[in-house]
């Protein structure tokens, strides 16, 4: 068996002892400059040794380009072995944007009409890789004459070749038309599988010739159905199917025909359930014909009845042991869950199933296409799985099933408690991962749902309590805390068991807050706010005293807007004390369309103006504050205030 | 197709072919994204990636692995087949073939890839028929050489 040249083995050797990199570099720098050296002279019968040697050195990363004369040398000589390496070389190192590669041009057209059908091939082969326009121009002719009359050999190099060529200069595909309609009768597969290929770039690029070809969707369906049916070939058969290859690229070529319109797809109808039903998808070859079959099915205009067939298949897919077929069974499915919404929700069972996959891939279909399931009926469960999912999904998705659940909850929650609930578990659960705008918009529809503020401000009391390094979860609690303590302190609720609380917790629990190094500024904003809003909430005078300790600590803190904010809650408790409880009033209801933007000018209703305004001032949220007035515009963040 | 790469376990890239004309310093990059990306795959993993907007196909084949890059529109599955037949014809052709046959003898794993893939596509489906041709020009490079060395010895 001839194996490589056994001077370019040598090389390879002498590379692979080095030691080092820089022993590496060594070697090749002087092997090199030996074959630029043997470049430079006249034939010594190691000319495609030399250039092999190169496109060894080539492939591990070094520099090339002084080889590509070389190739173009090596293209034109006579000898077999020459011009093989020369075409490799060309392949290599050439690229339609070298100027170099103009000039094989003529040596193509020579060995396309040569004797040896082997040099034609090798001409077809480096067309077909890397021919640039020109050259397809130049040589389009020649290969439509290879397409109609030559040997089956030929003619399948010659039919991709005309597929590079119409992909790259689109016009010719008027060229090739006719050919291409006269190479589905050949009975070779490898013509066959490339005229497929050629017809479908014609008719993806041109209107007109995919009406025309419409007339040819009987051959293709009567073509796929000998393949379907016919027994064992030692040639064409892969595990139990005759040529996955092929049938794969009739599919897909009937797809195109099939799409859009009702003829085309009545024809081949029934096809498309023999295929379906009996193709034995146990190996990957029959699997991947399965599937192709699937996505044709469900892009033209089929029967709901072979609709129905195609889903199924793909929910037998999601059983299937290989974690391939899984795979590949959710993404199409993802492509199909909202036209086909009612086929997709039958297998919802098996995808939720697929959430506690070992594979983070699938686990990520899964999450994608349970989002898309979920409707006003099967909430309730499906949020349970999803939920289950957040405390044990990989952190990469945490982010993404974290936004999912929000508008799911958002649209179908059934009741105002179980929305405020569900949030809540996601904070706790993934507080980290939440985007910034959970926090204005939980405390937006917290406000709406004025009969659960008692319940809401003990349930995000007891989660400060337990863990405070959840930003968004202790920001909204502290904002809680700050507008109804009150209900806090008076113990009782009828929707959650009774807790003791003085006012003293509260404030412990705001301490521990403002000092932990675990809160980030924002959060001690928030924290510091409620404090002062207690000041009107409660009534004991000690905790008055404590508060403006609080206050003159944060009255000199590095933070600007902690400092500006103690700064100014200091002078409400000193200078403006007869205005304070006007100013700490409860918030009104917030509308969503007032809130605007998440942008700091929404926030701070009661603390932007220091002079007594009406109660009800929706409009005041979004109006934009100069940083210069003493209330202060806050900063970016959207906290409402 | 767009791109075919084959490399170790090491990240050495032991084969390329490009199916579309691609900068040099793009190549490098795309190459080296590649290869960790796939390296970083853990064990039980699906052999399919999302990367930019291809999907790539891998799998693992002794100290090998072979990458492949496609197109949305074209069958995954159908994918791990081609990579499939390349190996089978690898093997057909050097006799359970391993990396170091790769390593010492890449012109002729092109020249196999080239009767088996030519511009991005499958150009024949008969494992059979490829490799008769991979033979055949063997044949005619072995004739070619001997007739050289007899013209050189009549000089």
């Amino acid at each position: 068996m001839p194996f490589g040249s056994r001077k370019c083995q040598g090389m390879i050797r002498v590379i692979r002892s080095a030691r080092t990199q820089g022993e590496e570099r060594g070697v090749i720098q002087r092997e090199c400059a030996a074959i630029r050296a043997q470049f430079r002279q006249a034939d010594n019968g190691g000319r495609s040794h030399n250039l092999a040697k190169l496109l060894y050195v080539h492939m591990l990363g070094y520099p090339a380009h002084f080889g590509q004369m070389e190739c173009v040398r090596l293209i034109a000589s006579p000898r077999y072995n020459e011009k093989r390496v020369g075409y490799l070389g060309a392949m290599m190192l050439l690229d339609e944007n070298q100027d170099a590669s103009l000039l094989i041009t003529n040596s193509i057209k020579n060995d396309l009409a040569h004797s040896s059908q082997y040099v034609q091939s090798l001409a077809l082969c480096t067309l077909a890789c890397m021919g640039s326009a020109e050259m397809c121009r130049d040589l389009a002719p020649e290969i439509d004459r290879l397409l109609r009359a030559s040997s089956s050999y030929i003619k399948k190099k010659a039919t991709l070749c005309a597929v590079h060529i119409v992909r790259k200069v689109p016009e010719l595909g008027e060229l090739f038309t006719p050919a291409a309609r006269a190479l589905l009768a050949e009975k070779n597969h490898g013509v066959l599988h490339g005229a497929v290929i050629l017809i479908t770039e014609l008719c993806e690029r041109n209107a007109q010739t995919l009406v025309q070809f419409r007339e040819a969707v009987p051959e293709l369906v009567h073509i796929m159905r000998g393949l379907v049916t016919s027994g064992y070939s030692p040639e064409h058969t892969v595990a139990g199917i005759s040529d996955p290859f092929l049938q794969v690229r009739i599919l897909r070529l009937l797809r195109i025909l099939g799409r859009n319109n009702d003829t085309a797809s009545d024809a081949m109808n029934d096809l498309l359930a023999q295929v379906a039903t009996n193709t034995d998808s146990s190996k990957t070859a029959g699997s991947a014909v399965l599937y192709e079959t699937v996505l044709t099915v469900m892009d033209i205009k089929s029967e709901s009845g072979l609709r129905v067939l195609a889903v199924n298949i793909l929910g037998r897919f999601l059983l299937n042991n290989d974690r391939n077929i899984r795979y590949i069974s959710m993404t199409s499915l993802q492509k199909i869950v909202s036209t086909d919404h009612n086929a997709v929700q039958r297998h919802r069972g098996t995808i939720v199933d697929c959430l506690k996959d070992q594979d983070a891939s699938v686990k990520r279909r899964a999450l994608e296409l349970s989002l898309a399931l979920v409707s006003a009926i099967n909430i309730r469960s499906m949020m349970k799985e999803l939920l289950l999912f957040l405390s044990t999904c990989p952190p990469e998705l945490k982010s993404h099933a974290a936004s999912g659940i929000f508008n799911a909850a958002e649209r179908y929650s059934p009741s105002q408690r179980w929305h405020i609930d569900t949030i809540l578990h996601v904070l706790i659960t993934a507080g980290a991962d939440v985007r910034d705008e959970t926090v204005p918009n939980l405390i937006q529809l917290i406000t709406n749902a004025s009969q659960l503020h008692c319940y809401t401000v003990h349930k995000l009391y007891r989660a400060l309590v337990a863990d405070i390094s959840q930003q968004p979860l202790v920001q909204v609690a502290c904002w809680c805390i700050g507008e109804y303590g009150d209900s806090l302190l008076q113990g009782d609720c009828e929707e959650t068991e009774p807790i003791q609380v003085t006012e003293d917790d509260i404030l412990d629990a705001l301490e521990t807050v403002l000092q932990s190094h675990m809160s980030s500024p924002a959060t001690r904003g928030f924290a510091l706010t409620a404090t002062m809003k207690l000041s009107t909430r409660e009534q004991g005078t000690i905790n008055l005293i404590r508060k403006s300790y609080h206050l003159s600590i944060y009255g000199s803190c590095m933070d600007v807007e902690l400092q500006q904010r103690a700064v100014e809650y200091n002078a409400l408790f000193k200078k403006y004390d007869h205005m304070r409880a006007a100013v700490l009033e409860k918030m009104p209801v917030m509308d969503r369309s007032s809130m605007g933007q998440t942008n700091g000018e929404s926030g701070g209703g009661g603390v932007q103006e220091l002079e007594p305004t009406k109660p009800k001032q929706p409009e005041m949220m979004v109006a934009p504050q100069p940083a210069s007035q003493v209330g202060g515009g806050e900063g970016g963040g959207g906290h409402g205030f | 197709m767009h791109f075919l790469l084959l490399f170790s376990r090491q990240g050495r890239l032991r084969l390329q072919k490009w199916f579309t004309p691609t900068p040099e310093r793009e190549k490098k990059k795309i190459i080296r994204d590649m290869t960790a990306m796939v390296l970083a795959r853990k064990p039980k993993t699906c052999n399919f990636l999302h990367w930019m907007d291809l999907k790539v196909v891998y799998k693992r084949y002794a100290s090998l692995f072979f990458c492949l890059a496609i197109d949305d529109q074209e069958n995954e599955l159908l994918a791990l087949e081609i990579l499939h037949r390349y190996v089978e014809l690898l093997d057909k052709y050097f006799g359970n073939v391993c990396e170091l046959d790769i390593i010492f003898n890449f012109e002729k794993a092109y020249f196999i890839l080239d009767e088996f893939l030519i511009g991005g596509e499958v150009q024949e489906t008969s494992k059979q028929t490829v490799a008769r041709c991979i033979e055949a020009s063997d044949m005619l490079q072995e004739v070619n050489v001997f007739n050289v060395l007899s013209t050189l010895a009549c000089c």
